[in-house]
């Protein structure tokens, strides 16, 4: 591939951030309210812990909330992406187009991270400001560096959830919120792993989610050091390495089925 | 070197069969569904010479949209070769899709972002320059008398026929050497119809692109295609210029139409999608 090639492929990715963006501002109102509903959300978990009279459980809340939040809209965005598009009634003309399927999704992810992280700071910025909340002494850049090494295996997980709905327009789209649902359930975002039942647990150690809340929670809560978080970093990295191209792979197999069955229509 | 060939096409697809009579037990009905199949394109083989404008008329369910999503790189082929200037649909889906573009039925459009915004998006996917994008698409729309000033506005506000010719005008920006009309004028008001008609012809005589147009509407068939293919039970009834089909049905009708040919060789009456719907 020439450096032509790769600017060219790379203006036809911008393609979907630029679409995804205009289209958040026509539906500014929808953002609004998602927007207040997270922030509500947050500040109500928040105070959970705050109603349990300490600042630790309250830190402790908050931080699964935030990242939560940031982590769920990345991988409902990418794996909605789908579903979305034939709602709209443009699977087809987006499936037509000259533009490599890695292209597509890049754009796609893309877009999905810059999202999920102007959310995130939004809500985050209305909590320490709701909470008075001090950060002296956390360590921000480890904290940042964990939750932007979390975004690889979030991505690469989307990316296989996305053909769901390829293959099944309105149980696929179904099956990528119990995904969502029993990530949340297994990863220890509003509590400690340890509390879940023991048939569980396995689900835990395989869940990017539960690596990714341990590294933040120590650099923001104890204050650990960047280097004493690089085994949390790699095993974000790492599952990274093996989900995003697996995910791609599932992605492209789930096309080749639509393709052959006719699943690209509207109604599937 | 033909701009569309197609030989022995085939396209099967398996859909659940739902007996509202007797109702099979749930275990049957789990792990031995009732699939009935259905032939939506059953051996069709044909060629479209370049710069030709070519009509597929058939009633709904016929597999006219079902082959140009074949040739659209939507939809694989059970059997036999689709070629687009001598690029497999199949094999070489890249390359076929730059050759391409498609105006379907339902105007597929992001129907909140404006004109300008989905012809934008449209500019990007396919690497057309910005500065003509805008002169191009201005160019289209208003050759089929659309309101510039509402060139900004979201897409819902306006009529089915307006929306359609922003489809027409999104389709021709990418230059394409083949274009695929699927009922394009089907829904449109007297006057919209008449103008993407007129275009069309502008389009295929001074650009000389290959057309394919599926229709409903006999007399937009018989005054825009060279050849017309009569598609029915996803087979190709019969093919040839619009006088000789007519030739076929002469000894039983004095001045034949094309409905006349369409009624003595399937049976059926060409329902249009409108009027069904009334």
């Amino acid at each position: 591939m020439t450096i032509g090639n790769i600017w060219i492929e790379a203006k036809s990715s911008y393609a979907f951030l630029e679409r995804n963006f205009h289209l958040c501002k026509r539906y500014f109102g929808w953002e609004i309210v998602f927007l207040v509903y997270t922030t509500v959300n947050t500040l109500t978990i928040g105070l959970i812990g705050k109603s349990m009279g300490s600042d630790e459980n309250t830190l402790y809340l908050i931080i699964g909330a935030l990242l939560w939040s940031f982590l769920s809209t990345l991988f409902h965005e990418v794996a909605e992406t789908i579903s979305w598009e034939r709602w709209e009634g443009t699977l087809e003309y987006t499936f037509m187009a000259p533009v490599h399927r890695l292209t597509h999704l890049l754009g796609v992810c893309t877009y999905a991270i810059i999202y999920g992280l102007l959310r995130s700071i939004l809500v985050l910025i209305m909590t320490v400001f709701f909470f008075h909340l001090n950060l002296v002494g956390a360590n921000l850049i480890g904290a940042f560096l964990v939750m932007g090494a979390s975004c690889l295996p979030f991505i690469g997980m989307g990316l296989g959830a996305a053909v769901l709905p390829l293959m099944s327009p309105e149980k696929g789209s179904q099956a990528t919120h119990i995904i969502q649902g029993i990530i949340l359930l297994v990863s220890g975002v509003y509590y400690s792993i340890e509390y879940l039942p023991g048939w569980l647990r396995p689900l835990s150690y395989i869940s990017p989610a539960t690596y990714t809340l341990q590294g933040v929670r120590g650099a923001l809560l104890n204050s650990v050091p960047t280097r004493a978080l690089l085994p949390e970093i790699l095993i974000l990295v790492l599952a990274g390495v093996i989900l995003i191209p697996a995910g791609y792979k599932i992605f492209l197999a789930g096309e080749r089925y639509a393709k052959r069955h006719g699943k690209l229509k509207r109604s599937g | 070197m033909y701009a569309i060939e197609c030989q022995d096409v085939k396209k099967v697809f398996r859909k659940r069969k739902e007996n509202g009579k007797v109702k099979r037990p749930l275990l049957k009905r789990l792990f031995k569904p009732g699939r009935e199949v259905v032939k939506a394109i059953d051996g069709i083989s044909f060629q479209v010479e370049q710069g030709e404008i070519f009509g597929i008329l058939g009633p709904n369910g016929s597999g006219k949209s079902t082959l140009i999503r074949m040739l659209s790189t939507l939809l694989y082929p059970d059997a036999g070769v689709a070629t687009i200037l001598g690029h497999d649909v199949v094999k070489e889906v890249g390359k076929v899709q730059r050759l391409i573009n498609r105006v379907s039925v339902d105007a597929a459009f992001f129907k909140k972002l404006s004109a300008y915004e989905n012809l934008l998006y449209t500019a990007r996917l396919y690497g057309v320059p910005l500065k003509d994008m805008k002169t191009t698409a201005q160019a289209i729309l208003q050759k089929l008398d659309f309101d510039p000033k509402r060139f900004f506005d979201p897409l819902e506000d306006f009529s089915r026929g307006m929306q359609q010719k922003v489809a027409i005008a999104r389709a021709l920006l990418t230059q394409p050497i083949v274009i695929l009309l699927d009922e394009p004028t089907t829904g449109l008001d007297p006057k919209s119809k008449r103008d993407v008609q007129a275009f069309i012809r502008e389009v295929n005589q001074e650009h000389g692109a290959t057309v394919i147009l599926t229709t409903h509407d006999m007399d937009e068939a018989d005054k825009l295609c060279r050849r017309i293919a009569i598609i029915d039970g996803g087979k190709f009834i019969q093919l040839g210029t619009a006088t000789e089909l007519k030739a076929l049905v002469a000894d039983k009708h004095e001045n034949p139409t094309l409905e006349d040919v369409f009624l003595d060789l399937t049976g059926k009456k060409l329902v249009k999608e409108d009027e069904e719907q009334t």
